[in-house]
């Protein structure tokens, strides 16, 4: 009964429509990071800015999204946005506005601490240099940043990627759901199916986000080397 | 805005904010318990159980919660093992965060110096006494506000529990929409009971934290060995 499970996962194309369910869930990932990498730069330059009314806005929507479950942002956006401005966001477009809304306040702060961790005398040594402000910031500044940044924002990436699992709740057809429907049509044939699908989508999961967990932790101990 | 309805709705929602309260409070307990003993599992370098502990916190870490609750609620009972919604809640949070606490231990443990350790040993303390003395007291403070952010993350996370059919707040906000049509209401209940629930627990940790730094200041010397 248990071997036979098994063999579901293999029947007919259902391995392969597993993985373009995973596809799927990764390009919700990969999208909103992306939006958020651009974003978040701009934010968090602005969270260092020198007005105290520019942080104080910058805060303030960073512990907004920090304190809500992203799955509650995701219902008032796929419920809450249909009603009220009168548009429809498809699922996949409602996932990719809330993962890059949550996304670039995260990115913000970690590009904000990046730029903090660089000692000030870099700056001044760009200055003392002749260097415009602009030179200094291209030249200097960003590159440091950068390679203090890699780490954290891979990091990120994976939570996206793990995040994105909770799509499903809005009707998105992604890895899971696709697994749920292989499970229904196998219900009675192989009734230890969920067994093994909802196993190989752990999995899957897991063979994703691992290859970036562990080059976050590489990269990371190698900037702690260096420096 | 339906204030009246809105009235009517509260006990429903602190009825699920209570549950959900409950299970996290569960789950972030066993996640504590789970992440102590990784901990401890790791200091005393205890073969074969150390490894499976390295194991156990890259797969919980790399997965999200959501699978790991299908697979014990929906993947187990094919194999015999059935769990009702509320045990699946709890042991699939406290499989979540015991990685996340046990990697909270972890970098408190590094925080402190080598040479703490080994004075404790030179005095002739055994290793018990050495980590439950001077090790665990030092880790612990350094890692306070990581367990804090961890508490709220693992709060956060409960949301997912309607998944396995638990009446908790996102399950009756669903309801709601689905029965009356009062989005604007119902989500509104969600967001406000979400802040009942996380604020107070954002603005304690925030509080302990500036405690903790403090305790450090000027101790500086100790915390990072120079």
């Amino acid at each position: 009964m248990l071997s036979s499970g098994i063999g579901v996962l293999f029947q007919g194309n259902n391995f392969l429509r597993l993985l373009q369910g995973l596809m799927v869930s990764l390009r919700i990932a990969l999208l909103s990071m992306l939006l958020s990498a651009v974003f978040g730069l701009f934010l968090g330059i602005a969270m260092n800015s020198k007005k105290g009314w520019v942080r104080a806005v910058c805060r303030t929507y960073l512990e907004t999204v920090r304190v809500m479950p992203q799955l509650v942002l995701l219902f008032l956006v796929y419920f809450g946005a249909a009603k009220h401005l009168g548009m429809n966001f498809s699922g996949e477009l409602s996932a990719v506005i809330v993962f890059t809304f949550w996304g670039a306040a995260e990115m913000g702060d970690l590009v904000r601490s990046a730029f903090l961790s660089i000692p000030a005398h870099q700056y001044e040594a760009g200055c003392a240099l002749g260097m415009t402000k602009m030179q200094v910031f291209f030249y200097i500044m960003i590159p440091q940043a950068v390679r203090r940044l890699l780490p954290p924002t891979i990091n990120l990436l994976t939570r996206m990627i793990k995040t994105t699992s909770l799509v499903v709740l809005i009707g998105v057809v992604e890895v899971v759901k696709v697994g749920k429907q292989i499970i229904d049509a196998s219900r009675f044939t192989e009734p230890s199916a969920a067994f093994w699908v909802y196993g190989a989508i752990f999995l899957l999961y897991f063979a994703v986000c691992y290859p970036f967990s562990r080059a976050a932790a590489l990269l990371e101990r190698k900037l702690r080397d260096g420096n | 805005m339906d204030i009246e309805f809105i009235r009517e709705s509260i006990p429903l929602y602190a009825e699920a904010a209570v549950l959900t309260l409950r299970l996290a409070l569960l789950g972030i307990l066993g996640s504590g318990a789970i992440g102590f003993i990784c901990c401890l599992l790791r200091t005393f370098r205890v073969p074969v159980l150390k490894q499976a502990a390295e194991v156990y916190i890259e797969l919980s870490r790399n997965t999200p919660l959501l699978v790991q609750l299908f697979f014990l609620y929906f993947g187990l009972p094919r194999i015999g093992v059935v769990l009702s919604s509320e045990v699946c809640a709890v042991v699939g949070l406290s499989f979540l965060g015991g990685s996340y606490m046990a990697e909270a231990f972890r970098s408190g443990m590094e925080a402190v110096p080598v040479s703490q350790g080994e004075a404790g040993l030179s005095l002739g303390m055994s290793r018990h006494q050495v980590f439950f003395y001077i090790l665990l007291p030092q880790a612990a403070a350094t890692s306070i506000p990581v367990f804090g952010a961890n508490i709220i993350f693992l709060i956060k996370e409960t949301s997912v529990f309607s998944a396995v059919a638990l009446a908790d707040l996102v399950f009756v906000a669903k309801d709601f929409i689905g029965m009356t049509y009062r989005t604007d209401e119902a989500l509104l209940l969600l967001v406000i009971f979400y802040l009942i629930l996380i604020l107070p627990v954002s603005a304690v940790c925030a509080l302990i934290e500036r405690r903790v730094r403090y305790a450090q200041f000027g101790n500086r010397s100790i915390v990072s060995g120079e």
